[in-house]
């Protein structure tokens, strides 16, 4: 039987296939519908230190092979989800990463302190890149400002920290490089594009919010050339992200350099597809007859 | 609730502009409750992307729904044909809550605006077993676009008709027509008024609603993504916060929305 065991920071996954924040909420509303205990790791959906409304209505809307959302990560503040989604996602036995982000250094300083503390969460990914909240430009926009929160971060904890990275930026290698040296453990890419879309009958944006984010297959080809342009160029790990359906996407980001991947689209429209995507992973290993998942990573040739 | 690739028993055009598919999901009949809903998976990888969510019509053989062609989802499932697979999850949400007598007799009153009609037949039929007295109301545009006359009257409800233009009942909107039939019926009634249609339907008949005093629970519609209450996508205002139309709803005690 081929390994799929792969590791992340200090986490031990026994596959590479993760279910990626906002797309999962807190597990608990899938377990009917899956085998929660097969999937690599869940990360959680965004918390804030304060609760948060989101933004206002519609805050989805379908375009050509990906849909565009605005939620606005409405969440219940991190007070609320201690009490009420951690004492779930314990008893998972299953790698939980959590999944923050805050309105400046201070929140994200404070959340990774608390999050410390507790022993069953597995990591922490910082979410620097919601498209979604208002704010003089991303975290995840800006090389000095990702280093700065990631180093704030990483000074209070030991757990392992994921910085979930922007495609909204010129150079994603320097971002990347940014989280590297202030001392992430991996970085996960890409969050959603920036994108809209206007009713052209009532002149009106199809979001509430006006702009949103885009997922889904159409972003595919863009989140595999960045995570193969960063992952020749770090040497933490690169977690992909970005339009994967089944095992074959999963494959080609891994080919392209990521250790491992994240789900997140696709959950809406099946919610057992991580735990077929990670028995698709293994029917590719028998058919190519390789032992262990690590031996794909980066395995793309170039003629 | 099931995630369940199920066969297709029939897929017809029904009246005018609408059509009815009954799919093979025996657990989901079995665990389906009036205002409940389904996500059916539209087209395979060619897209739709997104899953569309149909409110469970009926319940006899597998479950029926029953849809209109508003756009390439529902396209692509007018075109299914019998003995096709479809991915149907369900059965969603919270369904409505069939009236307890409390003193006074419980009565109810249906009233359905358009493709609305979808989930109140279900409802009508559960009614019927309860033996609670039933008036049926339907409205739409005009007399083709009358929904579920029969199947009502079947459910053993008194039905009311009312159409925008006239064409058949009363001329007018389904709001008047509920007006007209208050003022005539009885009220010895513990009246219960359910509702599904257009959003400013749903308004006028809540207003009605609070000025008698009458528990009005409406079925609401949004875009949603997943159904189950992971994207947040759904959400709909009401007194105690953001609540989501796909787990906490569809269905809503009107008295809990702000609108």
């Amino acid at each position: 039987m081929a390994i799929l065991d792969i590791k992340i920071g200090k986490i031990k996954l026994k596959n590479p296939v993760m279910a990626a924040s906002g797309t999962f909420g807190y597990a608990r509303e899938f377990e009917k519908l899956t085998d929660l205990s097969l999937i690599g790791a869940i990360i959680t959906k965004t918390i804030t230190l304060n609760p948060r409304q989101g933004n206002p209505m519609p805050r989805i809307c379908e375009t050509s092979a990906g849909m565009l959302n605005a939620i606005g990560l409405q969440n219940e503040g991190f007070d609320n989800f201690i009490k009420e989604k951690m004492p779930y996602l314990s008893r998972l036995g299953v790698p939980v990463i959590i999944s923050i982000s805050g309105n400046n250094i201070d929140e994200f300083f404070i959340l990774a302190k608390r999050l410390d503390k507790i022993k069953s969460i597995a990591g922490i990914e910082l979410n620097i890149s919601c498209p979604n909240i208002k704010c003089e430009g991303l975290v995840a926009q800006d090389a000095k400002e990702t280093y700065e929160v990631v180093k704030a971060v990483r000074k209070i904890t030991g757990k392992t920290v994921i910085t979930k990275l922007s495609p909204n930026v010129t150079d994603v290698v320097k971002i990347a490089g940014a989280a590297e040296d202030a001392g992430s453990d991996a970085v996960s890419l890409v969050n959603t594009f920036l994108g809209m879309a206007i009713d052209i009958d009532t002149r009106k944006p199809k979001l509430g919010n006006i702009t949103g984010g885009l997922s889904g297959p159409c972003i595919k080809p863009i989140a595999v050339r960045m995570v193969y342009e960063v992952a020749r160029n770090i040497d933490i790990p690169v977690i992909g992200i970005g339009g994967i359906m089944a095992s074959d996407d999963a494959i080609e980001f891994m080919l392209a350099g990521a250790t491992a991947v994240q789900i997140g689209t696709a959950n809406f429209v099946d919610p057992g597809i991580c735990v077929k995507t990670v028995r698709g992973i293994e029917n590719y290993l028998r058919k190519h007859k390789i032992e262990k998942i690590e031996d794909i990573i980066g395995g793309m040739e170039q003629k | 609730m099931k995630d369940i690739r199920a066969k297709i028993l029939s897929n017809k055009k029904t009246g005018h502009a609408y059509y009815k598919m009954v799919i093979d999901a025996p657990y989901i009949a079995r665990a389906a409750k009036p205002g409940q809903f389904v996500q059916i998976k539209c087209g395979e990888n060619s897209g739709p992307l997104l899953r569309r969510p149909f409110s469970i019509h009926k319940v006899e053989r597998g479950i029926e729904i029953l849809y209109e062609v508003v756009g390439i989802g529902t396209r692509i499932l007018a075109g299914k044909r019998q003995g096709d697979f479809i991915d149907v999850l369900g059965p969603l949400g919270n369904g409505f809550s069939v009236p307890r007598a409390q003193g006074l007799k419980p009565r109810a009153i249906i009233i359905a605006g358009g493709i609305g009609a979808a989930p109140l037949v279900y409802l009508a039929e559960e009614l019927k077993k309860k033996k609670i007295k039933t008036i049926a109301l339907i409205g739409a545009k005009t007399k083709n676009l009358i929904l579920c006359e029969k199947d009502f009257k079947k459910a053993g409800a008194e039905v009311y008709i009312s159409t925008d233009d006239g064409s058949y009942g009363c001329h007018g909107f389904v709001s008047k027509l509920f007006h007209k039939i208050l003022k005539t019926s009885e009220s010895k009634f513990m009246t219960v008024v359910y509702v599904c249609g257009p959003h400013g339907m749903l308004r006028c008949i809540a207003d009605i609603c609070k000025e008698r005093n009458f528990e009005c629970q409406l079925s609401l519609e949004e875009r949603m993504a997943c159904g189950i209450g992971a994207c947040l996508g759904c959400v709909v205002n009401t007194i105690s916060g953001n609540k989501l139309a796909c787990k906490d709803g569809p269905v809503f005690n009107a008295s809990e929305l702000t609108w």
